[in-house]
Order: C-alpha cells, then sequence, then structure tokens
C-alpha cells in the first residue's frame, strides 16, 4: 500500500475575533480543528456529512456545517463559534440566555448549532414570520425538543431586539 | 478528517486548468458538501483533490451586455436566491435552490457543484433545463459552451473534458425575457431532503396575457438526468388559456418521462405526481405571468 | 409547604449547556487515544470463513488488527435490565464481542485499532472477509415459517419467546347472535432514535482495572456486561457517564463498551476510543421493534365488546437485547385499556436478519396503540358510533386495578384528559364539520389515548440509591445512579432535594456525572422510571440527613431534637420559631470540631414495590392534499396525567419532544432493508426521515394533575407516554378526512398513493 505523503498546511483566520494560527493536516475538517486544536466543545460531530447542524458555525457571518468544510479554507476567514458569544464575565448573550428561558434545552447536543443559526437571523435585524424562522432553522435536527421551545427561544430574542413585545 | 491523497488548491482558474492537467486523476472540489460525503463514505476514499473554493472570480451574478445572465459556477445557493439580477429575471431559480437542504447547506452548497455532480435530483437542474440554461466550460484550449441538455451525458456522468472545469451558467435574454416560473419539489419532508420529483414550468404569455406564447417544463428524477418534457410544451404553445390547458399540459407530460422504480419511489407513483405537478406547476407559472385559467 | 418542587425552575445545566461547556464522552477523551473502527458484515446472514488482515496491518498507523477468531467465546446479555440472580429470569446471552455466525447485514466481524481515525478507517477497508452465505428471512411471519433460516441454534422457529394471554371463553363468547366482527392488521416500521449524540465510548487500563467513558444511560448495568463479557470480576471495571447527546433507548443497552474495552485490554491497556458514525448508530446500535398486529374485536351494536383476539409478531431482528419485555408490556396493555370478559391474546418475539431491536421510547407501547387506537376507530366505522362516545364507554374504568402490578386507576383521567384535549383542538365542532367531504383537499381529526405504566415493577428490581454530602457552607452534593440524559432529571431531583432536605435549590449540587467507583448504585434511566423512582430515595436520603442533622444541631444547641427544624437552611427552634444557625454554620463547626469531628452525610436505598398507571391521549388534525398524496398536520396536541408536576415548563418540553417523534412514527420514519441483500437502505440522517423544523405544527401539551398517592411526590411517568399515541390520532384524522382506514405507519406518500389509489380517490 502507497504510504500517505502527509501534508500540512498553515492557516492563518480570525476565531471569535482573535486573529490566529494553526498548521493543520490538510484532510482535517474545520471540525477537526476546531475541537482538536482549539478544544472548542461547542462544535459538536452528529452525521459528519451536514446533515445534522450540530457541528455549525458562522463564517464570515453565514452559517457552516464545519464537518464539511475543509480546515485550509478557513485560510482569511472570520469564524465564529458559540464560545465567542460569551461576554467577558461568563455572561450570557440574549439568545443563550432565551434558550435557558424557553427551557429549549434538553441533552444540549443540539444547542449550540442552533444558537449559532440564530445568531445569523437575529443579526439580520429582520422580523420574520414563524413559518420564515422555521425555514431558516430548518438546517438543524433536534430529538429532543420537537422544535418548539427553540423557535419560542428564538422568536422572543428576535422581538427583544426588534424593541417589540412577545 | 477526510481520506484523501492530496490537495491542490487552485490560485485562479487558469491555475486549475494546469492542476487538472497535472493530476488528470484528481476530483474538483467546490463547496464540498458532496465530494466531501462522498469521500467519507469512501467512494472516493483515497483520492486526490483540486480545491476551486478558494476561486471568488467564480463567484456571483451579473449580466453580460447581451443581457445574458451570467452565474458564476462557485454561487452558493443562498446567493443565488438573494441576487437581484435573479429575482428580478428568473426568480423561479432563486426559489428552486432555497429548496436544497437546509441553510447551511444553501451557503456551502453551488450550482456548478449541483450541475456537475450530474445527479436527476438536483433542485438547480430542472430549471436550468427549463431555461435552456448554457454551461460554460474553461480549459486549455479556452472557452466551450454547451447546452445543459448536452452537459449532461448520463447519470452520474457530465460532459467536463481533460483540463476543464466549469466557471459559469449561461441564461440568454431570449430564454429568461417576460417568463414566469414556478418550482415544485416532491420530498418527503420540507427540509433536508432531496427531491423525489422536481418539477420546473415556466411560462411567457401573450400582451393580452390569454394565450400561451410558450411554456416550458423541465423534470428532475423523471429520468436518469433532468429533462424536458417537450409535447406538453408544443401541445401548451399558442393556445388560449382554460382550465382544460392544464390539465392537458399535465396529462402530456406523460409522454416524455421516464420515471423508474426505487426504493425510494416507485414508477407509478412518481408518474403520478409528475403529472399532478405539471398542472399545478403551469397553473401557478400561468398566475404569476398574470394570466387566469 | 413544598418551595422548588412545582416550579419551573432553570435546568440545573442550562448554563453549561447553553455556552457549549458541558462536556460530552468525546469531549473528555485525550487527544492521544488509538481509534477503533469496527468491521461490519457485508452479508445479511452466514459464516466468516476467514479474514485476510496482511493488507490492513500493513497500513502506517495500524496498530493491532482483531477478528471474530481472535475473539473470546464468551456470550453475554445486553439489555439495560437490573440482574437478576436467579438465572431463569436474566437476559438472553447471545452476543459476542466479534462475530463468525454473522446474523444481520453489519453485524461486527473485526475492529482495527490505528493511531488515527483515517489509518483505522483505510485498515477495515483493507481487510478482506470471505464468508459462506446462508438464507437470510427479514419479515417476522416468514421467519416463523418451517425452513425459514435459523438465526440462533437455541432457539428453534426463530421464536424468542411467546406469551399469551386468556380471559373467559373466546370461542363460546363470539357464538353471541348479532356480534359485529371488526378484524384489521396493523403495521408498525423499524425506527431508529437518533439522538443527535452518537453512541461512542473510551477506555483504558489504570492499576489493573479498565475504565470506561460512555454515552450510556445505564453506567451500572454496563460495568456489570463489560465484566461479562471480558471475563473480568466486576469490580475490575470503572464505568463513567459524562452528559449524554439523547438515548431514548438506544443506550439503555451495552452498546460497544464491552468491545472498546476488549480492545485496550489487547493493546496492552492503551486509551482505546470507539466511537459510532451516524450509519452505524442506524444499523449497528438497536432499533425500535417493528411490530405485526392482529386484532378481532367481537362488538355488539351497542358499541360494548362481547370478545377480543390479539396477535403480535414482534420482529426481534438478529439479537436478543430487551427481547420479549418490549413486545409483551405492549400486550400487556390490550386487556386493560379497553376491559373486555373474553379475550385471546399471544404474542411472538421472533429472531431474523435484521439489526437487534432493543429498548426505544415507549417500549413496545406506540406499536401497541397504533393498532390498538387504530382498531377502535375501525370499530367505530363499522358499528356507526363516534370515536369519543366508544371510548367514553369502554375505556378501562375508574377504580380499575390490575391483579398483577396493582395499579389502580385512582382518578377520571382518561375523560379528563380526553376533555382537555377536544377543547384544545375543537374537536367536537371539527368532527361534525368534517364529516363526508369530497374534494381534492380534505381536513379530519381524530384522537387517540395510551396506556403506559411506571417503571418496571414487579417484573423486576426497582430500587434506586442516593447519597447527600453537607458541604462546610451547608451545600450539599447528592448522587444517584439514576442518569441525566436530557429529560431533566437532574433538575427534578434538584427541586426534590432541595425540598426534602430544607434547603434552598440554589445550595444544591446535582453531582450529574456517574462514576460507578463513587456513585451509590442506581440501575439508570429508563421505562420513565426517573422522578418516580428516585423520589423514593431522595425523600428516604433526606430524612437520614435531616436526622444526622438535627442530632448536630442537638449537640450543638443543646435543644432537644424534637424542638429543631431545618427550614431553608436553617435550625429553627420550633416553638417560637427562633433561627438558632444556619446550616452552614453548623456544618463547619461539626466538621472541624476538635472534640467530635464529622462529615454530615447520608445514603440509602429504597426498594420500590409500587409501580402506577400514566394516562393520556392525543388529538390531531390534518389536511390531506389527495391528488399530491400529502398529509399536512395542522394540529396536534397532546394530554397527559402524569400526577403533580415537579418541574411544568420541563414536562411540557419533554412532552414536545415525545410528540415530535410521534409524529415521524406517524408519518415519516421507517428504516429501510434491500429485500435481496439485507443491505439497509436509508442508514443516514438525509434519507432517513425524522421531522425537520418544517414539518411541525406547533406543538401543544396539556396537563390534568392527579396526583399519584404511591409517589411521595404524587408524580408518574412522563418520559415515554409522549411518543405513544400521536401516531394513531394522526392515523385516525387522515381516516376521517378519506375515508381510508391505512394500517400501517408510517402513512408516507407513497402509503397514501396506494391507499387512494385503491379506494379509487385517484386514477391514473
Amino acid at each position: 500500500m502507497e504510504k500517505h505523503i502527509m501534508q500540512y498546511q498553515t492557516v492563518h483566520f480570525n476565531l471569535n475575533g482573535k486573529d490566529v494560527e494553526r498548521t493543520v493536516d490538510v484532510r482535517a475538517s474545520l471540525t477537526d480543528m476546531l475541537r482538536g486544536d482549539f478544544r472548542m466543545t461547542s462544535v459538536k460531530k452528529g452525521c459528519e456529512v451536514g446533515e445534522c447542524g450540530a457541528c455549525n458555525v458562522l463564517i464570515d457571518g453565514e452559517a457552516f456545517n464545519s464537518c464539511i468544510y475543509l480546515a485550509v479554507w478557513a485560510e482569511g476567514k472570520h469564524i465564529r463559534t458559540l464560545e465567542g458569544l460569551l461576554g467577558p464575565n461568563g455572561e450570557l448573550s440574549d439568545i443563550q440566555q432565551a434558550f435557558v428561558e424557553e427551557a429549549a434545552i434538553q441533552c444540549g447536543f443540539c444547542t449550540p448549532g442552533f444558537i449559532l443559526t440564530a445568531v445569523e437571523i437575529l443579526e439580520s435585524g429582520k422580523e420574520y414570520s414563524d413559518a420564515e424562522l422555521r425555514k431558516l432553522l430548518s438546517g438543524h435536527l433536534c430529538r429532543c425538543t420537537g422544535y418548539e421551545n427553540i423557535l419560542r427561544a428564538v422568536k422572543k430574542t428576535m422581538y427583544r431586539r426588534l424593541g417589540k413585545s412577545f | 478528517m477526510y481520506d484523501m491523497k492530496a490537495l491542490y488548491q487552485a490560485k485562479s482558474v487558469a491555475d486549475a486548468v494546469a492542476l487538472r492537467l497535472a493530476h488528470p486523476q484528481a476530483q474538483i472540489i467546490a463547496g464540498g458538501s458532496d465530494v466531501l460525503v462522498q469521500m467519507r463514505e469512501g467512494k472516493r476514499a483515497g483520492a486526490e483533490l483540486i480545491s476551486i473554493y478558494g476561486l471568488d472570480e467564480l463567484r456571483g451574478v451579473s449580466m453580460e451586455a447581451d443581457g445574458t445572465l451570467r452565474i458564476g459556477s462557485l454561487t452558493s445557493f443562498s446567493h443565488i436566491t438573494r441576487d437581484p439580477l435573479i429575482q428580478q429575471y428568473v426568480n423561479v431559480l432563486g426559489e428552486a435552490v432555497d429548496q436544497v437542504g437546509g441553510p447551511q447547506i444553501r451557503n456551502i452548497g453551488t450550482i456548478g457543484g449541483n450541475t456537475c455532480n450530474g445527479v436527476t435530483s438536483a433542485d438547480s437542474a430542472s430549471t436550468l433545463f427549463a431555461y435552456d440554461a448554457v454551461v460554460e466550460l474553461t480549459g486549455p484550449d479556452g472557452v466551450r459552451r454547451l447546452p445543459i441538455q448536452e452537459f449532461y451525458i448520463k447519470a452520474g456522468k457530465v460532459d467536463i473534458r481533460e483540463g476543464e472545469l466549469q466557471t459559469a451558467i449561461l441564461i440568454s435574454r431570449e430564454s429568461y425575457e417576460n417568463t414566469f416560473g414556478h418550482y415544485i419539489k416532491y420530498a418527503m419532508r420540507n427540509a433536508m431532503d432531496i427531491a423525489t420529483l422536481g418539477t420546473s414550468v415556466n411560462v411567457r404569455l401573450s400582451a393580452d396575457k390569454r394565450t400561451v406564447e410558450r411554456a416550458r417544463v423541465a423534470f428532475g428524477v423523471a429520468g436518469p438526468v433532468p429533462l424536458r418534457a417537450e409535447t406538453a410544451e408544443r401541445l401548451a404553445a399558442g393556445k388560449t388559456l382554460s382550465p382544460d390547458l392544464a390539465d392537458d399540459f399535465a396529462a402530456a407530460v406523460r409522454e416524455d418521462i421516464n420515471p423508474r422504480d426505487s426504493w425510494r419511489a416507485a414508477r407509478d407513483f412518481r408518474m403520478h405526481i409528475a403529472v399532478e405537478s405539471a398542472r399545478r406547476a403551469f397553473v401557478e407559472a400561468v398566475h404569476l405571468a398574470g394570466g387566469e385559467l | 409547604m413544598s418551595k422548588s418542587v412545582g416550579k419551573s425552575v432553570v435546568r440545573v445545566d442550562a448554563y453549561e449547556k447553553a455556552t457549549g461547556r458541558a462536556k460530552y464522552t468525546d469531549d473528555l477523551c485525550d487527544r492521544s487515544a488509538l481509534v477503533a473502527k469496527i468491521c461490519h458484515a457485508t452479508i445479511a446472514h452466514g459464516f466468516v470463513t476467514s479474514i485476510d488482515t496482511g493488507e490492513a496491518e500493513a497500513i502506517p498507523g495500524v496498530v493491532r488488527v482483531l477478528t471474530c477468531f481472535d475473539a473470546p467465546d464468551r456470550p453475554f446479555p445486553t439489555a439495560g435490565h437490573p440482574w437478576s440472580t436467579d438465572p431463569s429470569h436474566q437476559d438472553v446471552a447471545d452476543r459476542l464481542l466479534l462475530n463468525r455466525h454473522v446474523r444481520y447485514y453489519g453485524d461486527e466481524v473485526a475492529v482495527v485499532i490505528a493511531e488515527d481515525e483515517i489509518a483505522a478507517v483505510q485498515g477495515v477497508r483493507a481487510l478482506k472477509v470471505t464468508y459462506e452465505e446462508l438464507p437470510f428471512v427479514l419479515d417476522v411471519q416468514k421467519a416463523m415459517e418451517p425452513g425459514a433460516p435459523q438465526i440462533h441454534e437455541e432457539f428453534p422457529g426463530n421464536i424468542l419467546a411467546h406469551t399469551d394471554i386468556r380471559r373467559g371463553d373466546y370461542q363460546s363468547a363470539i357464538q353471541e347472535p348479532g356480534l359485529i366482527k371488526v378484524e384489521g392488521w396493523y403495521d408498525t416500521p423499524t425506527v431508529q432514535h437518533c439522538h443527535i449524540e452518537n453512541h461512542g465510548c473510551f477506555a483504558y487500563m489504570e492499576a489493573g482495572r479498565v475504565v470506561v467513558v460512555s454515552s450510556t444511560q445505564i453506567p451500572h448495568i454496563v460495568r456489570r456486561v463489560v465484566g461479562q463479557a471480558l471475563g473480568l470480576p466486576w469490580g475490575k471495571v470503572r464505568l463513567i457517564k459524562p452528559y449524554i447527546g439523547g438515548g431514548f433507548g438506544n443506550k439503555q443497552d451495552a452498546l460497544y463498551e464491552p468491545l472498546c474495552a476488549w480492545c485496550s485490554t489487547m493493546v496492552g491497556g492503551r486509551l482505546v476510543k470507539l466511537e459510532c458514525t451516524r450509519e452505524e448508530t442506524f444499523v449497528s446500535n438497536r432499533v425500535r421493534h417493528a411490530i405485526r398486529t392482529h386484532i378481532i374485536s367481537w362488538v355488539r351494536k351497542d358499541g360494548t365488546l362481547a370478545a377480543r383476539k390479539f396477535e403480535a409478531f414482534s420482529n426481534q431482528g438478529a439479537y436478543a437485547s430487551h427481547g420479549h419485555g418490549v413486545v409483551a408490556k405492549g400486550m400487556g396493555a390490550f386487556p386493560q385499556l379497553y376491559p373486555c370478559p373474553n379475550l385471546e391474546c399471544d404474542c411472538w418475539s421472533v429472531f431474523t436478519n435484521r439489526p437487534a431491536a432493543g429498548a426505544m421510547r415507549g417500549y413496545g407501547i406506540p406499536q401497541a396503540m397504533f393498532a390498538g387506537e387504530c382498531h377502535i376507530d375501525d370499530i367505530c366505522a363499522a358499528i356507526g358510533m363516534t370515536p369519543l362516545e366508544f371510548r367514553r364507554k369502554n375505556l378501562m374504568p375508574v377504580g380499575y386495578t390490575d391483579a398483577f402490578s396493582k395499579n389502580e386507576l385512582y382518578s377520571d383521567t382518561f375523560n379528563q384528559c380526553m376533555d382537555k384535549g377536544m377543547a384544545a383542538i375543537d374537536y367536537a365542532r371539527k368532527y361534525q364539520v368534517y364529516q363526508n367531504q369530497t374534494g381534492p383537499v380534505r381536513r379530519g381529526v381524530g384522537m387517540a389515548v395510551f396506556w403506559y405504566n411506571t417503571a418496571v415493577w414487579p417484573i423486576s428490581l426497582e430500587s434506586s440509591s442516593c447519597r447527600m454530602v453537607v458541604n462546610q457552607d451547608g451545600s450539599l452534593q447528592f448522587q444517584t445512579g439514576e442518569t441525566e440524559i436530557g429529560q431533566g432529571c437532574d433538575t427534578a431531583y434538584s427541586q426534590m432535594v432541595a425540598d426534602a432536605v430544607g434547603v434552598p435549590l440554589s445550595d444544591v449540587h446535582v453531582v450529574s456525572t456517574q462514576d460507578t467507583d463513587v456513585t451509590p448504585y442506581g440501575t439508570g434511566a429508563y421505562a420513565s422510571r426517573q422522578t418516580y423512582i428516585g423520589g423514593f430515595s431522595i425523600v428516604q436520603t433526606a430524612k437520614a440527613l435531616r436526622e444526622r442533622i438535627l442530632a448536630i444541631a442537638h449537640e450543638q444547641t443543646r435543644m432537644p431534637v424534637s424542638n429543631l427544624d431545618l427550614v431553608d437552611g436553617q435550625i429553627v427552634r420550633k416553638s417560637d420559631g427562633r433561627i438558632l444557625k444556619s446550616l452552614g454554620d453548623l456544618a463547619t463547626e461539626s466538621l472541624y470540631s476538635l472534640e467530635h469531628s464529622q462529615h454530615i452525610t447520608a445514603e440509602t436505598t429504597a426498594q420500590i414495590k409500587s409501580n402506577a398507571y400514566s394516562f393520556g391521549c392525543s388529538f390531531a388534525e390534518v389536511e390531506v392534499d389527495i391528488p399530491m398524496c400529502k398529509v399536512k398536520l395542522l394540529n396536534i396536541v397532546n394530554v397527559h396525567d402524569c400526577g403533580t408536576l415537579i418541574n411544568p415548563a420541563l414536562a411540557e418540553a419533554q412532552v414536545h419532544g415525545g410528540m415530535s417523534m410521534a409524529i415521524g412514527y406517524g408519518l415519516s420514519e421507517e428504516l429501510k432493508f434491500d429485500e435481496k441483500t439485507g443491505k439497509p437502505l436509508n442508514n443516514n440522517l438525509l434519507d432517513y426521515k425524522l421531522s425537520t423544523f418544517m414539518d411541525h405544527p406547533t406543538l401543544q401539551a396539556e396537563f390534568v394533575e392527579n396526583a399519584e398517592p404511591t409517589s411521595p411526590y404524587g408524580t408518574k411517568a412522563l418520559g415515554e407516554p409522549p411518543a405513544c399515541s400521536g401516531a394513531p390520532a394522526i392515523r385516525n384524522a387522515i381516516f376521517q378526512a378519506t375515508g381510508v382506514a391505512f394500517d400501517r405507519c408510517p402513512i408516507t406518500p407513497h402509503v397514501l398513493y396506494r391507499g387512494f389509489k385503491e379506494a379509487g380517490l385517484i386514477t391514473d
């Protein structure tokens, strides 16, 4: 069997507001790099083929399943994970707080991915209908919540940010 | 971790062409939502990859001087849906690709990858067929353009030659002007699914909105590759709008489609859904065009 | 009285999970771990004749290849049941670490241990396995036919077990003149749990023992199974269970912990990680039993039941796992839910060459309710009675007591639940409006009830142990062997502990992780037993702890124990209500006392010899687009009487999740197999149609709170019941809308197409 020619490459990117660089195996997914090299436990592995959304991160403001994104593609990107949402003293962001308040968390495995997609939705500054929110959140699977309280948490935060009553 | 033998990252289209020639066995990877999945399944394990992900010159939608819409092959589905030119001229394409997978897939998936896969279920493909889209390929001898119907050779195989990569998809003004289209994705759930059947219809009505000047209908998963139902198109052309026309148009699609039996769906079921979808998509397209049935 | 129980307090683990900091199994695994990957069989039935490992072993990074020819011939059971010291009640021990006899497509035949995942995967791909193929069988009734392929030598005819129930005289009863015979066959699918965290574990040796960290619901049971599988004394095995990303019964089995532990022992005790892929989770973990049920009811014109026959054929798959308990539980509901004097009930668990079926949320009841509640609507159609009227007339009456479990229906639960559900969905009005529709798009409303009983007594042991330790500041830690799997038991228990001990909730710290070295024995999360069973040991341990604290308070204050109380973390003199000191001051003084130093702790085991009915219902409203063969679920409501709610918000959330599972069961989910090869066709989250965010209407959860008298907190099962009645309610709504009585779930567009075509509703 042919011996594998190992290739490493140094990737420079911005992670949660901080410029970082890492030398990674080109075979690594972004999930592998964030979990392995940066120990970001919010990035979960649920299917590794882009079907469950548990590994979701924001890249230049858009949601991506990091499992099917090569680590070397991070070069020059701005990447945000759930770890980046927390305040300096561990304060939860409004959307995290809403997930807590609305009992939108059960086993917690889909939670980080959902919250990051919610961040993308909320940062658009738009008001969406329930049907639109369902569609915008539909790239994540959850087996515990039936999605009901997740919808409530996102809606509540959307209205709060828009200064409207819920 | 992906079991790849090597990764070559193209820095330009010319570089990609050079890499293609240097590594003829290598697989092009655009967004990766299909190639990486196949690699993990073992189908492409151990392969060399040429990544064109970094070629920003292949992203975006523009209009050429003659009115042709040019969609860069690496334009993601979500960017196509949000693009003002798409929304103005071929909104149905934006709607169709807005039904691919889920939001994250629509951010990474590209129209080039969707068509180069050669799969019949691609949500973009039926609409591109229905608009007589042209595929632009760039290779060592320059640019080659061919109709999308010719680009698809057979299931899973498209006409990309040595050293080539797909660089754009083009839709001519003649094709899209004054047309209104509707796409129906028939799937087993409302998100994160592949089409059991995809139906894309577009119509151009006469100025008085009473006559069909031109109707086009294309299907995904009604055959090994996406296809047009030309019998139905001929039937509708020049006809006065009426409820019967929708039924006749829909019934006529049976002449040209040839879905297969698979564990995903039976042939007779797909035939039934194709007729019903064609009828509904035709009705909706006519309504969008300002006509009444 | 109670300060914390009954309130919707925030989950104790919410912050950790909302920040992504909560540690799941893979988060805890050191990066130095070797990676084990399993080679799964590519035939449905046969024998491995050889495995050529040469090429795999030559791959750089491959450390060790172990095949079925290396594995010990030491069968072990896997079911997450309490051990029985009576051999006749022990689970069937039919698993080996790796198998020469392949019994399903996906069976484990070898494992490759490598320095990284890629080398391990390459190694698996490089193995050359040869087989002697045998005929296989996937269908449960075909597996019972003479001449069917034999899957386990010890079980002729592939019958793992058969049990029956007889009441009265069925044969004589059906002779009564004027009876209307209603007969139906009902099929339910193979489905999978689809927790978002796949099962995974890692193992290493430390001080001559094997340590396994696993995503499991049942750490103490898995410890025992690892011991059995490896031939080790159970004390040589330590099992640690961190946070887990859902279980739903799949992780109520020993899955790959024994294999992973064995791998570690075969590489000198090095750290070995074995993580399932999603594809493996679907096929090589556990699935829900597909059950085919045959029901005949002999009904009088007035809607009373003269006699009934029930036969259930449960597709066990390749291995016994939880075995016959699942279909037996479903059959057990039949005579109770609609009591009838003359009954013939039989059920069979039958081996086939499919993935092993085990526990899954509802444990036989979703299957039994689909069959039973569809059949009730079929009876109603046959005799011209409304579904509501028939149920009001025939459902288990108040005061009904089951002779075996001693469970009693204490309250008018069914009528209360149905009334609430009807009001929520405007059932009575809609039922009238939706009668006799025509046209391509029609609506319907449907209902279904469910029967469930809490925990496993008297079939198996029910016990729970609890330990409480007071800190110097008067706060306390508590532990139980019952596990947090996402359902919220850590929070419910914390609320119970706060009230039972007499401290503020903020002073209660749950030790969420179970570690068999330090956690008191408890069997884990299953049977919707957590709040019910855990409540007993919490109350009992809190009582012991309070006695201890008040005795120390007596030493420190010289007041008689009879005049002391612990209220909200303060030692109070009862006679005048004066606060004498805080629990913190007491604990500090006690611990550091130069005269009588003691740390304050209590630990007890409660054995529970009771059980409780937990009932409720679902109402569904659908819109059926007949030409498009599509069902749109417009509304769905579940109503539960799970006794007194410990935490209403978490209870509601729990119901939502179960309803979602029921919607998938009713409309979309099914694991499919190639009839020609036995190969699974859709073992991934794209092709297996788990409901997405866009497939649900608003989920409505309602409760009727009749305090359960046998529980110290008035509580009973809620974990599984929400998954039990949704699917038949949807089916019955489709029935009302279209007049087509579908006899299977999921009622997919394919099924709708066939049904509508047969009924003449669509013509091509």
